[in-house]
């Protein structure tokens, strides 16, 4: 099985980074966290951008650093792609130089990313001839990550690639994001700090709370966690991918089979083949619990759950249950007093209504 | 015909001592702007603050201690006598050396700002493009600093066409070997020809402004960082 190793101690005053983390060697892993976390700084000491004072940085099989063997491989001959929060394309050379830029340096057998798939997947082919001057935002960062992938990166580190644009270039590139994750066999760490795109992209997720480790593990089951502050806040919820059991064209309604369960979720949405997945999200306060199923309500979703326990929210008139529809975790934020209504217990099984489903990818 | 055989002389000396000097220049001040742009070294003060001193102090000064260190007592002069090479003073490699200090922050410091200007962020991408530091010193900071090269070049080469008194102290005012133009031009008021020190103290002025004016037009040609 392949992974990424990491261990990292590295400070300067008033911050230290200290993390051990074992990841998939494979898919999207989100360094999730405030600014000042250490998420950027855990970024660049992978890169060996800045030179931790104690690392052991191993990828798949390759180890770029081991403070105790003496061992650093300098940036530029670790099998990275590196996408900073701006694009930062040289002005001097025009796109296609940008993208030759790296190329150039990659030995022909090397070469698993060429420049037509590239230019394909994020959609630049028509800005080749362009100064960099000259692009938008978005077209700029695409120029950027394509400029990363022509490395042929055994990793791909993101800095917040879609920090420095608005909502619009934001929505511009996500798809492109979306077909990496698809198309290409390169690990990704992707910093961020928005539980949106965690939400969409990430595979697995790594909670960054000052310099430490709070919470790694994958997307579905951390974000359901209750004992991180992640659950707490009103955008609390969770993310599920299910496989497309049916379309129904008539309502133009897909039904989604949720992992590890016999349950069913039907989300309104193109129409998309059997057996293909569809990620979600299930906002905690989309949430509502019930002693029946419901059946007479306009509620599109309604799953037989159980509870397995609860926390306080981050108000006093809200608490956040979890529950377990057959494999899937779940979260609900209910008010305090609806929770004694209903003489919440674990174990108990009850009806979660689901008013609203995220389609996220 | 206004100018002597000797002014000519004195003419193609400058040149040959300022491009020289200019040269010697890029590359030796290059890498000290380099370093002064980006280290984080607690000698970054120090050190700028020496390579800033010619701007500060009367060439005389920087003359006499020259004029010591390159001397037949001086550390400079032993080591060059024991090399076999006799003295530099009064000599036009005493000239050099002395132009090359003389006119170091003329040159660092358009150079150091350039390489400022640039930042960390363009090297940090190229090195995780794989380019090392040679690779990105010659395709992305000299492309990126082509400006500040080139204001570092005249600045240079000016500044050394103009030097005075380092030139009298360590190199005397021996014809086609050290007789720059400001020194020729200080003869000929002594000798009180002043015809003759009017036509080359006017070339020094056209050629002064024709520089000022080259570098104040090409400045509007800054590339700047995407």
């Amino acid at each position: 099985m392949s992974s990424i190793n990491l261990r990292l101690q590295h400070g300067y005053p008033g911050f230290a980074l200290d993390l051990d983390l074992q990841l998939p060697g494979k898919g999207v892993t989100a360094l999730y966290g405030h600014s000042g976390s250490g998420k950027t700084t855990c970024l660049r000491c992978i890169a060996g951008l800045e030179r931790a004072s104690k690392a052991y940085v191993q990828i798949n099989d390759e180890v770029w650093q081991d403070s105790h063997n003496d061992l650093f491989v300098p940036v530029h001959k670790r099998a990275l792609g590196y996408i900073f929060q701006e694009a930062s394309l040289f002005p001097h050379l025009s796109v296609r130089a940008n993208l030759e830029f790296g190329l150039r340096r990659i030995a022909l057998k090397e070469r698993r990313v060429d420049m037509a798939h590239a230019t394909q997947l994020l959609g630049i082919s028509h800005l080749l001839e362009r100064a960099p001057k000259n692009l938008s935002g978005g077209e700029r960062q695409r120029v950027g990550i394509a400029r990363a992938l022509l490395t042929s990166p055994r990793l791909l580190l993101m800095d917040e690639p879609l920090a420095a644009l608005d909502s619009q270039r934001k929505r511009e590139i996500m798809p492109y994001l979306e077909r990496l994750h698809a198309e290409l066999d390169i690990p990704v760490l992707y910093v961020s700090h928005s539980q949106d795109e965690v939400a969409r992209l990430a595979d697995h997720i790594v909670l960054l709370s000052e310099g430490k480790v709070l919470a790694s593990g994958p997307i579905g089951e951390t974000l359901a966690r209750l004992d991180l502050p992640l659950a707490r806040g009103d955008d609390a919820g969770v993310v599920v991918e299910g496989q497309v059991t049916d379309y129904n064209l008539h309502y133009q309604l897909l039904t989604l089979q949720l992992p590890g369960s016999s349950q069913h979720l039907r989300v309104a949405h193109a129409s998309m083949a059997v057996g293909q997945t569809l990620r979600v999200k299930v906002q905690a306060r989309d949430i509502s619990l019930s002693l029946s199923s419901g059946e007479h309500s306009s509620i599109l979703n309604s799953l037989h759950v159980t509870v397995v326990g609860e926390t306080a929210a981050d108000n006093q008139a809200h608490v956040l249950v979890r529950l377990d529809a057959g494999g899937t975790a779940l979260l609900a934020r209910i008010t305090r007093y609806s929770r004694d209504q209903l003489g919440l217990y674990v174990g108990q099984s009850l009806w979660a209504q689901i008013k609203s489903v995220a389609v996220l990818a | 015909m206004p100018l002597t055989s000797a002014d000519f002389a004195a003419i193609w000396l400058t040149l040959q001592l300022a491009s020289l000097t200019t040269v010697i220049l890029l590359i030796v001040g290059t890498p000290i702007a380099l370093w002064l742009a980006h280290t984080r070294s607690r000698f970054r003060g120090p050190i700028g603050a020496i390579v800033a001193l010619p701007l500060v102090l009367p060439p005389t000064v920087i003359g006499f201690y020259l004029l010591l260190a390159m001397g037949p007592h001086g550390y400079v002069g032993q080591f060059t006598q024991f090399l076999g090479l006799g003295t530099l003073t009064f000599s036009f490699a005493g000239l050099v050396i002395g132009s090359v200090i003389y006119s170091m922050p003329f040159v660092v410091q358009p150079l150091q700002n350039a390489f400022t200007a640039i930042g960390p962020r363009p090297l940090e991408v190229a090195a995780t493009l794989r380019a090392n530091r040679w690779d990105t010193f010659f395709t992305v900071i000299l492309p990126l600093a082509r400006p500040g090269f080139i204001t570092a070049a005249i600045l240079g080469f000016a500044h050394t066409v103009g030097e005075f008194g380092v030139v009298l102290m360590i190199g005397g005012n021996i014809p086609e070997k050290t007789r720059v133009v400001s020194v020729q031009i200080y003869d000929h008021v002594e000798a009180l020809e002043y015809a003759q020190a009017h036509w080359l103290a006017g070339a020094m002025v056209v050629f002064s402004f024709l520089v000022l004016l080259a570098l104040y037009s090409s400045r509007k040609s800054q590339t700047g960082w995407s």
